[in-house]
């Protein structure tokens, strides 16, 4: 029985999805070399739905050897041809946004009002927006003196490996492979084991569209195509989201390559409300409100989830009690029907992990003031992985103020002064995210500055405009993609100091 | 009282390292992950294959295998008797049990005051190495 009331709406039908793909490489489908596949898991339902190739060694060298036959063109193709082929994709997903927002929804759990609202669209976005940035980009020039001068011109990396998670299979792949291209580079792409349909589906729409061997994706697992790729001496930089242990891992490979890096490497991101927040019960109340429950966002399988909220002692009371209905609001049911606000967790192992956060959460005394536990769907979602959005209170030593749950799950503190409030969202290991919620035009302004993470939402929470530099501090990693910046994270700078004098000069 | 241990490992855990010992013939080790996707997760690489240093802490050995998370991390996780389990699951990272559909995973529970005194002490990764 369901542990949760809920209105069952018919969920939309499922695209067909072929019963296996193989790896996507120099623009073929390419068996894998052990000739194995693995299922791919369905949260809604906990029942597999395609097949993935189960990559290895062999495979991402071929897919290398693809990718550096393509660097030979795509390297000196011009600004106006890659960015002609970064429209043409945006265009093919814009075209085919209601399948792969279906196809998403099932390959992560994630509910459809969120695929076709959030994660395609940006997809679109992101690509329009690289297109744009490649037209305009300059390198720069200098003039020493009247003779010399001093040219320094952008040249790509070369073939770069770009591994992917499993939150925004889609985005996250099209946060690395559009900046890439845009560069001149070209990819191998690593997707997380726990989603590699999606971005397959999309290969196949847009094979016709990029010249083979620009984008390569070979599916596997972690040790056994992973790693291959991270230690490949033939990879030119390895960009990574995800966790911190392999985060280092991949650092120490890069290492002994002496090859740079990008990491996006998780959060704890703090939330504050300011007191002025309460002055009025208006549209921006409601506004903050509903910026607390966004934790609730994706999952809350966000690395930027705002999973700590620090609220001023004063307005804790009347403002907890909005958060708290609106979070006891949320409507959990089929990922794929409209109306269902929070779909599934993307997989069993972090079902489970959530479950024993509640757990510690609860044996360190903190209070349960929505959810703690899982919920029970019927209907053939028995099976799925759904946990009942869940709000905390307790301080900010307790290990699920401390340590990334990625779930549906938030901790509420309260502070006293602005000081304190600074802080406590300080006190941390990461500096991904944070939220500043206030009517006070210095507060606005002073409070983020101080704040120890890469972006600061002032007054909104969750928006991830492709133009808006995104990135962390501390142990959350570096780089900062979904900008214009990125693109010298696939670059190098070839300088050329010029001579325009005859004269000698005198030495020898 | 026995003395506490800051790790300890469930029969399911122990069978899974066995399993991996045997099939890749090395000894094992494990790093405790911090956050983002599939992080606040153990994971389990051939030994040596991580690098630790002066800013792990070694916490132990688990069925034989040295258990590492970093220092900042276990600030937190000091007071907190682990166990190594498994669970059925499609995890990403390079975790070398991934292949075989399951995940490490780690339970918690809280010390008393009485074992939390009675622990040994830790050692950082550079002192670890370091030994004889």
């Amino acid at each position: 029985m369901d542990t949760l009331t809920y209105a069952k709406s018919p969920a939309v039908d499922r695209p067909l999805i072929k019963e296996k793909y193989e790896h996507f490489i120099g623009g073929q489908w390419v068996a894998p070399a052990s000739g194995e596949y693995f299922d791919n898991i369905s949260p809604i339902d906990g029942k597999a739905f395609s097949k993935a190739a189960r990559g290895n060694k062999e495979d991402i060298e071929k897919a290398l050897d693809a990718a550096h036959e393509a660097f030979k063109t795509w390297s000196k193709s011009p600004a106006a041809e890659r960015s002609r082929v970064l429209n043409k994709i945006a265009d093919v997903i814009e075209d085919n946004l209601e399948l792969l927002a279906r196809i998403e929804t099932i390959d992560n759990g994630k509910a459809l009002r969120e695929t076709r609202a959030a994660d395609l669209p940006l997809c679109v976005d992101h690509f329009r927006y690289f297109a744009g940035v490649i037209r305009a980009d300059e390198s720069t020039i200098s003039e020493h003196d009247e003779h010399t001068v001093s040219i320094a011109l952008h040249e790509p990396l070369g073939v770069v490996g770009q591994i992917i998670p499993w939150n925004f299979p889609l985005l996250m792949a099209v946060w690395k492979i559009a900046p890439a291209l845009a560069a001149g580079c070209c990819t191998v792409v690593k997707p997380a084991e726990q989603t590699p349909t999606s971005i397959m589906v999309l290969m196949e729409l847009i094979a016709d569209i990029v010249p083979a061997g620009v984008i390569n994706v070979v599916t596997g697992f972690g040790p056994e195509a992973g790693k291959p790729l991270a230690t490949s001496s033939r990879v030119a930089k390895v960009a990574f989201t995800g966790e911190t242990t392999t985060g280092r891992l991949i650092m120490q490979y890069a290492s002994e390559n002496l090859i740079p890096v990008t990491m996006e490497l998780g959060g704890k991101s703090p939330n504050i409300f300011m007191k002025s927040v309460a002055d009025a019960d208006d549209e921006f109340f409601d506004k903050a409100v509903e910026g607390a429950v966004m934790f609730a966002l994706n999952q809350g399988e966000v690395c930027t989830c705002p999973s700590r909220i620090l609220v001023h002692e004063d307005i804790y009371d009347r403002f907890m009690e909005r958060v708290i209905a609106r979070t006891k609001a949320i409507k959990l049911g089929h990922p794929l029907a409209e109306d269902t606000m929070m779909g599934a967790q993307a997989s069993n192992d972090q079902f489970e992990k959530i479950l024993s956060y509640l757990e510690i959460g609860k044996q360190e005394g903190a209070e349960v003031l929505a959810g703690g536990a899982k919920a029970s769907l019927n209907s053939g979602l028995e099976n799925g992985y759904y946990i009942q959005p869940t709000i905390f209170k307790g301080n900010n030593k307790m290990r699920i103020f401390q340590e990334e749950i990625f779930g549906p799950v938030t901790c509420v503190t309260t502070f006293k002064t602005t000081e304190e409030a600074i802080a406590i969202a300080n006190d941390t290991m990461y500096g991904l995210g944070a939220g500043l919620w206030s009517r006070d035009a210095h507060e606005l302004y002073q409070v983020p500055r101080a704040i120890q993470a890469g972006r600061v939402w002032v007054n909104c929470y969750h928006a991830y405009p492709a133009h808006a530099p995104f990135g962390g501090y501390k142990k959350s990693g570096f780089g900062r993609e979904n900008h214009a910046m990125m693109l010298n994270h696939y670059r190098q700078t070839k300088n050329m100091l010029i001579s325009y004098s005859k004269q000698k000069l005198g030495f020898f | 009282m026995t003395t506490p241990k800051r790790i300890l490992a469930t029969e399911a855990a122990k069978e899974t390292i066995d399993t991996l010992r045997t099939r890749l013939g090395t000894e094992l080790m494990f790093h405790q992950s911090g956050g983002c996707c599939d992080g606040s997760s153990p994971m389990c690489f051939e030994k040596g294959d991580f690098k630790v240093g002066s800013q792990d802490v070694w916490l132990g050995t688990v069925h034989g295998c040295d258990f590492f998370m970093s220092a900042d991390q276990f600030e937190y996780w000091k007071y907190s008797e682990l166990t190594l389990d498994i669970t059925p699951g499609r995890g990403s990272s390079f975790s070398l049990e991934i292949p075989m559909g399951i995940r490490f995973l780690i339970r918690s529970r809280l010390f008393s005051m009485e074992e939390y005194e009675a622990l040994p002490p830790t050692q950082n990764g550079e002192e670890f190495l370091s030994l004889p």
